[in-house]
């Protein structure tokens, strides 16, 4: 007879229940959404079989938003409003594109991030990727028949703070719980190490559509750890199609183009250069508007001359990465190709000379990142024991501070591995100074004009004294998401100055919070319910953890008088659960997060000790 | 043993403070202690839980960042004993380094100039035995003979031979076009 299952008090009904989690590849061509289903990795694919969704978002005037494949076919009939490559504007000013008068955009200088001008409105590349972010959501929940718990989303690992600020952003936007921030080459290198359980020191170089990272990992003992990254966050596939472009109008002496011809010629030297993959020579023809038609022949020669240049300046980061890593072409095991780009027999054989070895192509280079990612989703979800392999990945830029003259400082090197901190004092240059001013750059360069500033922020109510006497605490913490906090305290009166960061590029809270607003002014009954929604999840998400923590061992670190302010706290919050007001769900919520933080704490300590403990007594 | 955040790096990862270090070891005690602390192991637990699992795995990699760097351990180490081993008022160095990092410093720039990858190589070879040498009289001078003054002054001189290597580090990037 079959033994009757009888949960413990409080918990859930279903405590090993499988969360819904998925990896997403935000790329600049293609974008995937991918999940694990009975213990493997999947990509979901579309209601006709397929598994890219192309990165492209068409705008009409009655603010219908095509995404995908439809939207690929309309580019050329209605190129200002078929919005492709967003990614390369993500975090960006226009002052940062220096190719814009290449793209058929009507691009509006943003104080936070350049936007593109469509008959919808004026788009910003965060609403844009969140609409294509909204698509691949839809598709999981469909495939997967649940609402998800969260996703990891990928970004190249050469992408700077507000580039991964925006990206998140973007998550948010489309409602989506981000569980990480994850590299392109890393996720990569989990969806290959998983699948080879190999060991040793692996290069993945990853050319995408639009950005180009090399990473150096050691794959050792379930860990993943990456020595070096480096890249180049402007330089991809896209790069490739336009030299093609630019030789096209050469060899056709400039001839005057309407927008739809240049993004005709655009898509016919993608064509093209897809097409050299597996033959010697092509033909490119296109009918301009003017009626002028265009008819040549590229060949490989031609070709591989044209984009010589751009093959070279994917090597020197790779040395660099190399250099970096301590490490030299010799020690390096295999090398792993990602991204649609590497599929160029030219990028090939270059990676291969370099490194004296052939490259690594046996899982699908426009897959694997998507594939690692839900890999990783489904330990971040909870899904797993997470202690089968530990992930160490670095920054990928130097963060640095500005200092008199103009000189940038570093505070926090390249490839230091996340989450790092560190704390900097600094003091008053005059008497009775209550304030002083801090710029935020990131970058390589030892002039801030040449970093990319990401933050400027004023410390405020410092308590006047005489110059040089106060001392300031500011504490950098990258998370690892590779997201950057600051906070500030002066040490001598213990006044703990506010900051906020204001992104120099990038949204704030609260213009994600207009942007969600204006984007559901229709719908704002759905918009409460789904808030509502939202916080009873969230609050159900914190019981359930703290169930299973008190049941690990709070009876052995915490009193009675403890326990029993806990569980009062969540009958309470189990209660408003039940009513339906979300604002009172999420104050409940972050008391009961205040409440167990002395617990969480501790429990952390105890985990730290039995390491120890567990060190010692291997090393007797 | 107490177990707080205000432990020592050695304390943190139940090494006696000296400069001698058994490397392998230092790395198995990295990962594991990783392994219980990192923010991917409480992505799904409650923010208070990923906050202090923050803290922690960044503390963890600061001692690591610490321990596993030879220089930055007899600096740190130093420090434990109460001397700013790179403190502004400590600037007096030996004649003799001084002109040879002077010369150091020319090569580079020659090799740099004259794009002769071979000389840089040289430069880099020689400014590396040097490093090494020091490495090995600090073993001496922090674990045998506790002579920290000996100590300091070595330790400059290795600051300055990160510098050099950092100036050759960028001496072939700037080659590499």
């Amino acid at each position: 007879m079959a033994l009757l299952q009888i949960s413990e008090p409080g918990m859930s009904t279903a405590p090993h229940q499988h969360r819904l989690a998925v990896g997403i590849d935000l790329g600049t061509t293609n974008s995937l959404v991918a999940s694990v289903r009975n213990g493997v990795a999947v990509v979901l694919n579309d209601e006709d079989g397929r598994a890219l969704l192309p990165s492209v978002v068409h705008y009409q005037a009655d603010q219908t938003v095509t995404v995908g494949y439809a939207a690929l076919a309309l580019q050329s009939a209605d190129p200002h409003n078929t919005l492709v490559s967003i990614k390369r504007f993500m975090g960006r000013g226009l002052a940062d594109i220096v190719d814009a008068a290449s793209f058929p955009y009507q691009f509006v200088d943003a104080p936070g991030m350049v936007q593109l001008k469509t008959c919808a409105g004026v788009k910003s590349p965060v609403a844009v990727s969140a609409d294509i972010l909204r698509v691949l959501r839809d598709r999981a929940e469909r495939s997967l028949g649940g609402e998800l718990v969260g996703a990891v989303i990928t970004v190249p690992a050469y992408f700077d703070d507000a580039q991964r600020q925006a990206t998140k952003d973007a998550a948010k936007f489309a409602g989506l719980n981000v569980l990480r921030l994850l590299n392109e080459p890393t996720a990569a290198a989990i969806a290959y190490g998983l699948d080879n359980a190999s060991e040793g020191v692996y290069a993945v170089f990853d050319l995408g559509g639009g950005t180009f990272d090399i990473s150096i990992l050691r794959l050792s003992q379930g860990v993943f750890e990456v020595l070096a990254t480096n890249g180049d966050a402007a330089l991809g596939g896209d790069d490739f199609d336009h030299r093609i472009y630019c030789w096209v109008l050469e060899q056709a002496k400039f001839p005057i183009l309407t927008a739809g011809d240049t993004r005709l010629l655009l898509t016919k030297a993608r064509a093209a250069k897809e097409t050299l993959t597996d033959h010697t020579q092509v033909n490119i023809s296109a009918l301009l508007a003017s009626g002028e038609m265009i008819n040549l022949e590229l060949t490989t020669a031609i070709f591989n001359e044209i984009t010589a240049s751009l093959v070279n300046k994917t090597l020197s980061p790779t040395r660099k990465a190399l250099r970096d890593a301590g490490l030299t072409v010799e020690d390096v095991k295999g090398v792993v190709m990602v991204g649609g780009s590497t599929r160029m027999p030219r990028i090939q054989s270059a990676v291969a000379e370099f490194f004296q070895q052939a490259p690594l192509t046996n899982l699908d280079p426009d897959k694997v990142v998507a594939l690692g990612a839900a890999i990783q989703a489904n330990v971040l979800a909870g899904n797993r024991a997470a202690d089968d392999w530990l992930l160490l990945d670095v920054i990928p830029l130097s963060l640095g501070i500005e200092t008199m003259g103009g000189l940038a400082e570093k505070i926090i090197p390249r490839n230091t591995t996340i989450p790092a901190g560190r704390a900097q004092e600094f003091t008053t240059y005059k008497d009775g100074q209550t304030a002083m001013s801090i710029h935020l750059v990131q970058g390589e360069r030892e002039l801030v004009s040449d970093c990319r500033s990401l933050a400027k922020f004023e410390l405020r109510g410092i308590p006047p004294m005489v110059a040089g006497a106060a001392r300031i605490r500011v504490t950098f913490q990258v998370d690892a998401d590779g997201l950057l906090s600051v906070s500030a305290e002066e040490l001598k009166s213990g006044v703990q100055a506010t900051i906020v960061v204001k992104p120099a590029y990038g949204l704030s809270d609260d213009d994600i919070t207009k942007m969600l607003k204006s984007s559901n002014e229709n719908a704002s009954l759905d918009m409460q319910l789904r808030a509502l929604q939202e916080a009873r999840v969230e609050a159900q998400r914190l019981i359930d953890a703290i169930h299973s923590a008190l049941a690990e061992n709070g009876d052995s670190l915490l009193s009675d008088a403890e326990i029993q302010q806990i569980n009062a706290e969540i009958t309470q919050l189990q209660s408003y659960i039940a009513a339906d007001n979300h604002r009172v769900i999420i104050d409940a919520t972050e008391a009961l997060n205040q409440t167990t933080s002395n617990f969480a704490a501790k429990r952390m300590d105890n985990s730290v000790k039995q390491v120890l403990a567990g060190q010692r007594i291997d090393t007797l | 043993m107490a177990l707080d955040f205000h432990q020592n790096h050695f304390e943190l990862f139940g090494l006696t403070p000296r400069y001698e270090l058994d490397n392998a070891a230092l790395d198995a005690t990295f990962r594991s202690l990783q392994n219980q602390v990192h923010p991917d192991k409480f992505a799904h637990l409650s923010d208070a839980e990923k906050r202090v699992s923050m803290q922690w795995s960044t503390r963890v990699n600061e001692a690591y960042q610490t321990l596993k760097s030879p220089l930055n351990r007899a600096i740190y180490l130093l420090q434990l004993h109460g001397i700013e081993a790179l403190a502004q008022t400590n600037t007096q160095l030996p004649m003799a380094f001084l002109m040879q990092q002077i010369d150091w410093r020319e090569a580079i720039q020659d090799a740099q100039q004259a794009a002769d990858m071979t000389a840089l190589q040289q430069v880099e070879a020689d400014v590396a035995t040097h490093g090494k040498r020091w490495r090995e009289q600090l073993l001496t001078q922090l674990d045998q003979q506790q002579d920290w003054r000996a100590a300091t002054d070595n330790v400059r001189q290795l600051k300055f031979i990160e510098k050099i290597m950092s100036e050759i580090d960028d001496a072939y990037a700037a080659m590499d076009v």
